[in-house]
């Protein structure tokens, strides 16, 4: 196999598996903000065992965010060397500028919060999470940064045979960072709403706890159900209304556009070809991309067939990534909806079918986060840095393909062991339940 | 007046040099981790680092990152010429933060052996390789006129980067038996002093040896030293700082030995920092080839964007770990809360 495939297929590896664990760790840290205020303020002692609880699972969840987020920093110099050299002066910025602001506070904070908490004021634990919580956000601001400016470029000159930077705002805000934060963070937030939900659900199934339990359930469900609107809309209409602007060739390819035409249907099902680009056994709403994309139903938007053949994504993978992605995320508005209208019909709790589905639901969201963020990076290709630099001719020319090879086996291998042991470790820890707290403890 | 491009490899330094210093004694820590044999002692070495290992770590992210966006064609040219040493240190980071979580949570010793060795051997790993990573920047390394790297993974290890590499080591067990010294007590206590003091002659002997090899292996670190104020600042720090850790183990000052200790490491890594500059990356074919502060850096755009950054972030960094270290000053208890 060629070193450059090697070497993405070691980065979609690595920050694959990377990105199982931020999205959990800032949706549940700003779960556990709210929680630790309610058993900090109301001095409430089932808040304060769900906060030991829930903040163990944050911990583990935090170290294994950790331990692969290492290999992101290094491996744009690592196997992306050529890449690095012609964004350097732009894209290390933020990178620089996530470990300065977010990485230091995230980490230090997380210690505080997980070992001190009766060696500091309640006022001063809580303070701790909340910096968990905007620590992780921020830290999702910068590399979302970072990755935007690669599908849209922004504030730079290309000079001595690379990108400089001559504006840094207007890199930093370059047309798809907001919609992209916005868009990614409400997804990790659904993330640990569901987290959240599922385990409160095998609580309450188990009888475990079962006060303490109920409420962080009724918190995450609702919760979830406002993260799981807000994520379609407006955030990821909006996300979709840019793409269409700013990357006509990739919203062609997620939404299966492949002639232009005015008056573009939503495909809502359909099964897709390469070559020659085809949708087969389609079933599509006349108008309405023309209508969501550009508020008029009559809209022109440019299909595939526009662009230069080697200037396409894969269309395959595009179209079915996003399109299991939105699929996952009506999923998520009718779960939550629906524990929603039972909790107000005071029902719930006696639904354990429905309690059962929250529980297997866990990973759903991780799973839309990964889809998602394979329809964003495959929808970008044949580019590295769209329009700018293709991903041929990015990797480093020093590094043989023998060893890339060695890297993605010993990756592999350590991440299965890991991964296996986390989610043993995790499983342990909810099946152990939260600890009841003495009252003695509580007045500390 | 001192230009971006030196500021710039000035806090590169400092960063590096902050990450010795604070992860230093995590590693250390794990390395005399490796020959604890007593459980409870075992668990006062995790927990002594276990709220500010994570903290520290990030030193290390940060001076990746600074130098992602400073100097990139060093973070380009030097990370894949270092490829598969960089992996081996990439799989000791991931193997040591796990181990952590996962020691303590399943009733078994072989288990509980498995992630103690993870531990103590990652963190002789990350401190023997980058350390060896440091002597082969100081003895240079095969780039050419277009800045590629024509050596190999074994070229790497060869004899001067290795006494580097166990210099290295030495300082790092050393500090990090100082820093158990404020963490433990009674028997342990005094293990630590021990492992202290040996560490400490082990440090001297191997510097010495280093800075001697350092004559044959690469002169031209020594040009213009004598003259240099810096130089004499940092070299009579380093004495200073040496000198003073037996005396302030003897007397029961731990943390003033360990303030001493962490002088140390930033006096040796100055003075190095001193002799490279302004090359960051010296070439062993030809020294014109190196990669210099002005020849590899950033625009001066993005370099004064970033001091901004640097300068607005790092206050306040520096502000609350000092905070969290004073929350966990003094000696380990273990409680319910604890790995």
């Amino acid at each position: 196999m060629d070193a450059l495939l090697l070497a993405r297929l070691q980065f979609a590896l690595t920050v694959g598996f990377h990105f199982i664990f931020p999205p959990l760790s800032i949706g549940l840290a700003w779960l556990l903000v709210i929680i630790e205020a309610i058993g900090w303020k109301r001095n409430d002692e089932s808040y304060i065992m769900l906060g030991n609880f829930f903040g163990k699972i944050l911990g583990l969840i935090f170290a294994m965010g950790v331990a692969t987020g290492v290999v992101m920093e290094f491996q744009f110099g690592t196997n992306w060397a050529e890449y690095s050299k012609f964004v350097g002066d732009i894209f290390g910025a933020p990178l620089a500028a996530e470990g300065i602001f977010a990485f230091f506070l995230e980490s230090t904070f997380l210690g505080l919060y997980i070992f001190g908490r009766n060696k500091v004021s309640k006022g001063v634990h809580w303070f701790s999470i909340l910096m968990v919580a905007v620590g992780a956000t921020i830290s999702a601001f910068w590399i979302l940064v970072a990755n935007s400016w690669q599908q849209t470029p922004a504030g730079y000159v290309i000079r001595n045979g690379r990108a400089e930077l001559v504006d840094f705002w207007a890199a930093v805000f370059n047309p798809s960072t907001l919609p992209r934060f916005f868009h990614t963070f409400t997804a990790s937030l659904i993330s640990g709403a569901f987290l959240m939900m599922g385990i409160s659900a095998y609580l309450i199934i188990k009888n475990k706890e079962l006060e303490a339990a109920k409420k962080s359930f009724r918190l995450a469900l609702i919760f979830g159900l406002i993260v799981s609107v807000l994520e379609v809309f407006p955030f990821g209409h909006e996300h979709g209304r840019q793409v269409a602007r700013t990357q006509p060739e990739k919203f062609a390819a997620l939404q299966g556009l492949y002639t232009t035409q005015s008056g573009a249907p939503i495909a809502l099902f359909a099964v897709p070809f390469d070559n020659p680009p085809e949708l087969k056994a389609p079933i599509e709403i006349p108008g309405l991309l023309s209508w969501l994309a550009f508020g008029d139903i009559n809209a022109k938007i440019k299909g595939i067939n526009e662009f230069p053949r080697e200037e396409i994504p894969p269309l395959f993978l595009t179209f079915v990534s996003y399109h299991n992605m939105v699929l996952l995320g009506m999923y998520f508005i009718f779960i939550t909806a629906l524990g929603t209208y039972f909790l107000w019909k005071k029902k719930i709790w006696d639904k354990k079918k429905l309690l059962k589905i929250y529980i297997w639901s866990i990973p759903l969201p991780v799973i839309a986060c990964q889809l998602g963020w394979i329809a964003a990076e495959v929808g970008r290709q044949p580019w590295i840095v769209y329009k700018l630099l293709k991903t041929s001719e990015a990797a480093s020319i020093t590094v043989s393909a023998g060893e890339i090879l060695f890297s993605i086996i010993l990756f592999g291998i350590i991440y299965l062991l890991l991964f296996a042991l986390f989610l043993y470790v995790l499983i342990n820890k909810i099946k152990h339940g939260p600890e009841p707290i003495n009252p003695k403890e509580a007045t500390l | 007046m001192i230009d971006l491009n030196t500021i710039w490899f000035i806090l590169i330094a400092v960063l590096i040099i902050g990450y010795s210093i604070l992860d230093g004694f995590d590693l250390g820590v794990g390395i005399i981790h490796l020959f604890t044999k007593d459980e409870h002692e075992k668990r006062i070495n995790i927990n002594a680092i276990g709220p500010v290992w994570d903290g520290n770590e990030v030193w290390l992210l940060t001076a990746g990152g600074a130098l992602f966006a400073a100097f990139p064609v060093v973070y380009a040219t030097v990370f894949s010429a270092f490829y598969l040493a960089l992996m081996i240190l990439l799989t000791a980071l991931i193997l040591r933060a796990v181990s952590f979580e996962f020691r303590g949570k399943i009733v078994s010793d072989t288990y509980k052996k498995i992630w103690d060795y993870a531990f103590g051997i990652g963190s002789l790993l990350i401190a023997l390789l980058l350390s060896v990573a440091y002597g082969n920047i100081l003895k240079g390394i095969p780039i050419n006129e277009s800045r590629i790297y024509s050596g190999s993974f074994f070229s790497l290890l060869n004899p001067y980067a290795l006494i580097i590499g166990l210099t290295g080591v030495s300082l790092f067990i050393m500090h990090g038996a100082i820093y158990m010294t404020m963490k433990s007590e009674g028997a342990q206590l005094q293990r630590m002093i021990k492992w202290a003091t040996g560490s400490w002659m082990t440090f001297i002997v191997l510097y010495i040896i280093a800075t001697f090899f350092t004559f044959f292996y690469s002169g031209y670190l020594f040009e213009g030293m004598t003259k240099n104020y810096l130089f004499w600042i940092l070299f009579i720090l380093l004495l200073l700082s040496l000198f003073y850790i037996p005396i302030g183990l003897k007397s029961q000052k731990y943390f003033l030995s360990f303030l001493s200790s962490s002088i140390t490491i930033a006096a040796a890594f100055g003075i190095s920092a001193v002799s490279l500059y302004p090359r960051l990356v010296p070439s062993s074919i030809d020294l014109n080839f190196s990669l210099t502060a002005y020849n590899a850096s950033s625009s001066q755009y993005t370099l004064n964007t970033m001091l901004i950054i640097a300068l607005i972030g790092m206050p306040i960094v520096i502000a609350y770990t000092i905070f969290v270290y004073r929350v966990f000053k003094g000696k380990v208890i273990i409680s319910k809360d604890s790995y």
